[in-house]
């Protein structure tokens, strides 16, 4: 334990570029995986409801008549 | 009882006040007995009609300004809409974007006719139930002004997406005089401008009876509706089954219809909810786990205070005392 938390202060907390870049590319990456995540449990639980989930029928139907 | 205790109060003060009566009470114990009972008597009295009068005017005054006041009758008020458990209501559901589809059609064939729709623009439907080519397809259908040309005369143009949707009539008065002097409301908003919402619209547009109750009172040119407030209402019954043909094989029932409708309605007027509600949940996931954070946080640097111990230890009792030592007022 204390060896891992050795090993990030030596890593990263211990200069200060380091530091506040470490947290910033945080910041956008869990801000990335989170609004990833969430919305594929809102498209699960709304599957089928939206337009996302029943605009094929109608593209391709437009695909048809282009043709 | 609180006759009788006060009485007893009233009694043993006087005793106290004047002790020199015992002696007499003693000696003539019948004469002073007929006095005291006319005493309890006038005092009974007085309490009794104390109360009466106090709860009399009361009562009175309850019954004057305190009953709930009901500026209109039951029919007035039109009766209450019942609850119904609207899928796309819940905190968690979207929109069913393919019973807005069907409930615009049942707008454009229907509603259309007589209720405008203003507040949306043909752009508002791609994406939500239309693609881009059917949604222009549309837009073009409508006529629009343009901007006055060389010569100053405006010309017509077809509509774009960036249109809005056009008035069945041209102003409210040529509204008004076609529609025998009811004015058919705008519908952008009509969820949101009308008591019970959802509910209210779905039941006016599913509860016209076979015929009016008997009794009720319906001038000519007005319908029966029990959920419009004055029940006479200037719209007949529109919605029958198999008035529309869904393209997606849904059997158009009356209330299959008023529900798709209701739906779209719902939509023109808070086009935002699904974004609404999806960042809605999101804010609740960060927040809660902010809201741990910060109780640990505060447990973490309240511990010192939370386990402390005080303990007090009084002077040796002849200790001298020290000059500051001693606490004045």
């Amino acid at each position: 334990m204390a060896g891992v938390l050795g090993g990030i202060y030596n890593s990263i907390v211990k200069r200060n570029a380091v530091f506040l870049t470490t947290i910033f590319a945080g910041a956008f990456a869990t801000n990335i995986i989170f609004n990833i995540g969430a919305d594929s449990v809102w498209d699960q639980i709304n599957k089928g409801r939206q337009w996302k989930d029943i605009k094929q029928r109608y593209m391709g139907d437009q695909e048809e008549e282009d043709e | 009882m609180l006759a009788r205790s006060s009485l007893r109060a009233a009694r043993s003060a006087r005793s106290i006040s004047s002790p020199t009566v015992t002696s007499d009470a003693q000696r003539n114990a019948s004469s002073q007995s007929s006095s005291e009972s006319a005493a309890a008597w006038k005092s009974n009295g007085l309490l009794a009609s104390s109360t009466l009068l106090a709860v009399g005017s009361v009562s009175w005054y309850y019954y004057q300004f305190g009953r709930p006041t009901q500026a209109m009758t039951p029919a007035e008020e039109g009766l209450h809409a019942p609850v119904h458990p609207w899928e796309h209501t819940k905190l968690y559901k979207t929109f069913d974007h393919s019973a807005l589809r069907r409930g615009f059609q049942v707008y454009r064939e229907v509603c259309s006719a007589c209720h405008s729709l203003q507040r949306l623009p043909y752009r508002k439907f791609v994406g939500s139930f239309m693609t881009v080519d059917e949604a222009k397809a549309l837009a073009e259908e409508s006529e629009y002004d343009t901007d006055p040309n060389d010569e100053g005369e405006v010309e017509k143009r077809p509509g774009k997406l960036s249109d809005y949707m056009l008035a069945p009539y041209k102003n409210d008065e040529a509204a008004r005089a076609a529609n025998n002097g009811a004015l058919p409301p705008d519908l952008s908003l009509i969820t949101k401008a009308r008591h019970g919402g959802c509910d209210y619209i779905f039941a006016l547009l599913t509860g016209y009876p076979e015929e009016p109750p008997a009794g009720a009172v319906v001038q000519s040119g007005l319908n029966f509706n029990p959920y419009f407030p004055g029940t006479g209402i200037g719209m007949a019954r529109a919605l029958y089954d198999g008035l529309v043909e869904y393209e997606d094989g849904t059997s158009a029932t009356t209330s299959q219809m008023a529900k798709d409708v209701v739906e779209f309605l719902n939509w023109a007027a808070e086009p935002e909810m699904d974004d609404r509600k999806r960042m809605g949940w999101k804010v609740m996931a960060v927040t809660s786990v902010l809201f741990g954070l910060s109780v640990w946080v505060k447990r973490y640097k309240w511990s010192n205070v939370k386990t402390r111990r005080l303990a007090y230890q009084p002077p040796p009792p002849n200790a001298q005392k020290q000059p500051g030592s001693v606490f004045r007022r």
